[in-house]
């Protein structure tokens, strides 16, 4: 391993093609924690952001007025608006007033970015949960009640599964974009891929070489998302639906 | 000759969506699924959410301003000059900010759409290395968060260039476009492709009929087609841009969110954040609403019914 790392030192020496980031174990440590951070933020909104679309979705079909007029005006106001100005308004908005007496934040940027991201992911998901299980036809829950399923196992068994393959392309559309977009969690200091690496070619004075390293892992990240939820999204496409 | 036909590919599934079976008293999935199902290949050639403006949004970020204006009045210390006067002495400022927004957008859109349109259609080239290219390219674009590629030409991008011994300066904004037009070149290029692909096979086959050639029945036939159809995803685009170019913020550009911060920093007031946000914010919806109007009027009228 240690002859791989060198090898990019005699390549700095030969070529000036500088990867900090492979020889220099500071810089490595640094870029590989930025590289986890952005995977973590990832995969917390993900699961955050599907959390609150099925809560949002069942919370659209509640017999209160308000309750459905809260649900409604949170996709409205977060589908609306970029999400910049989103993670801004949490984090220098609604974070200033969440200080302790000394002044330390109660809410750190990296909580601020997954609660902002998951936020803005999940109000897409609340209206595609919704559409996904209006699509089930009601005659088929009472087909299944009239095989003796209960109404939570009807929704288990019979109506989840099938909401959830027609959901499936919207609901990987909008997982991708969020992928995409926790790059912009740079803008509040959190120290994912982008961040770190403006940190390193600030040091190492490598922008070059940090800028298409950066790329090609941002490209690859994302491709390699893209590729396995289509490879499942057609695994799971309800035949006669979508050619 | 073999008549060429443009191959379904997982894309453009959307396009082809089956509508449901209008007999059946027990169908399998209600209208809802093929609803969703437009709405996904509608993004999915965008590349981005579709944001559904009304005029309700409008009304509520208006309100949004005057509550955080009001509030702020109320707690502005004696002495210090009222929000709505502060707010009108740099609105000038603001809105040279918001032009340059405006004028980026313009100029992102433009080369991008022009680049996409020629990648798009190389992407449904007959030469397969033409077309691996093309589709290469526009996915390599597609799945590079926005940022990313904004900070490439930023820093990547000479200060200036020489053209046969001419020097043109290269300033920041003009690397900010192209940056921001590389992403949007991507997109065109899969609205293109799209549209194409929407264009039912038997128009190709009854050009060939006719003698046309490929590219006269392209040129001739199948892209005066396809421009309706594209109109409105493009304009969603548009407007998915011009709300992007704040990202611009984030590599110096003076643009308007730069200038509102610099703002604040020089009034040096707490108070003032949130009316000065609520401020552009009201100004980006009085752009972008009238263009989503449009679009839904646009998508009403060219409505393909098959």
């Amino acid at each position: 391993m240690d002859a791989f790392f060198e090898w990019f030192r005699w390549l700095n020496d030969t070529t000036g093609i500088n990867l900090t980031i492979f020889y220099d174990a500071f810089d490595r440590r640094r870029f590989v924690e930025g590289f986890f951070t952005t995977i973590q933020l990832a995969v917390s909104c993900i699961v955050l952001s599907v959390l609150i679309g099925i809560a949002g979705a069942w919370l659209q079909g509640s017999r209160l007025r308000l309750t459905r007029h809260v649900v409604h005006w949170y996709i409205q106001f977060f589908r609306n608006t970029p999400p910049l100005v989103q993670l801004y308004f949490f984090y220098f908005g609604v974070g200033a007033y969440l200080k302790t007496t000394a002044g330390v934040p109660m809410v750190s940027n990296v909580t601020w970015a997954i609660l902002g991201l998951s936020m803005y992911a999940g109000a897409f998901n609340v209206e595609i949960f919704r559409s996904g299980i209006e699509a089930v036809p009601k005659a088929t829950v009472e087909a299944a009640e009239s095989f003796g399923f209960s109404r939570l196992q009807a929704y288990r068994h019979i109506v989840l599964p099938l909401a959830f393959r027609v959901c499936l392309p919207a609901l990987n559309n909008n997982l991708v974009n969020l992928v995409k977009t926790t790059s912009i969690s740079f803008a509040i200091a959190v120290p994912e891929m982008l961040y770190v690496s403006s940190q390193i070619w600030s040091d190492s004075v490598n922008v070059k070489e940090m800028m298409n390293v950066l790329l090609i892992c941002y490209v690859g990240l994302v491709g390699l998302f893209v590729f396995v939820m289509h490879r499942w999204e057609r695994a799971m496409r309800v035949p006669g639906y979508g050619a | 000759m073999s008549v060429w036909r443009p191959k379904s590919r997982i894309g453009s599934w959307a396009e082809s969506v089956r509508p449901l079976p209008a007999g059946t008293d027990l169908p399998v999935l209600l209208p809802p699924a093929a609803a969703l199902a437009q709405r996904a290949g509608r993004e999915r050639l965008l590349g981005n959410p579709l944001a559904r403006l009304d005029a309700r949004h409008g009304w509520f970020l208006f309100v949004a301003f005057l509550l955080a204006a009001g509030y702020a009045q109320a707690q502005a210390p004696a002495g210090h000059p009222s929000i709505i006067a502060t707010l009108w002495k740099w609105t000038p400022l603001l809105a040279k900010g918001f032009a340059f927004n405006i004028a980026i957008s313009a100029l992102a859109m433009a080369a991008g759409t022009l680049a996409g349109a020629f990648l798009g259609i190389a992407q449904l080239s007959r030469l397969t290395p033409v077309r691996g290219t093309a589709r290469f390219t526009t996915h390599f674009f597609r799945n590079a968060p926005w940022l990313v590629l904004l900070f490439y030409c930023m820093f990547l991008l000479p200060f200036q260039i020489t053209v046969f011994g001419v020097t043109v300066p290269l300033p920041d904004w003009l690397k900010a476009t192209f940056g921001l037009s590389l992403p949007v070149m991507a997109n065109v290029s899969e609205i293109v492709r799209g549209a194409v692909q929407s264009i039912p096979t038997g128009q190709w086959e009854s050009a060939s009929s006719f003698a046309f050639s490929r590219r006269q029945t392209m040129w001739m036939i199948i892209l005066p087609q396809c421009i309706k159809r594209m109109l409105p995803p493009w304009m969603n685009l548009y407007s998915i841009l011009t709300v992007g170019t704040v990202l611009v913020s984030v590599v110096g550009v003076s643009e308007v969110m730069t200038l509102a911060g610099d703002v604040l920093a020089a009034e040096n007031r707490a108070d003032l954040l949130m009316p000065f946000y609520f401020y552009i914010l009201v100004w980006f919806f009085l752009y972008c609403y009238p263009i989503a109007r449009w679009t839904v009027y646009l998508e009403r009228r060219y409505a393909v019914n098959s």
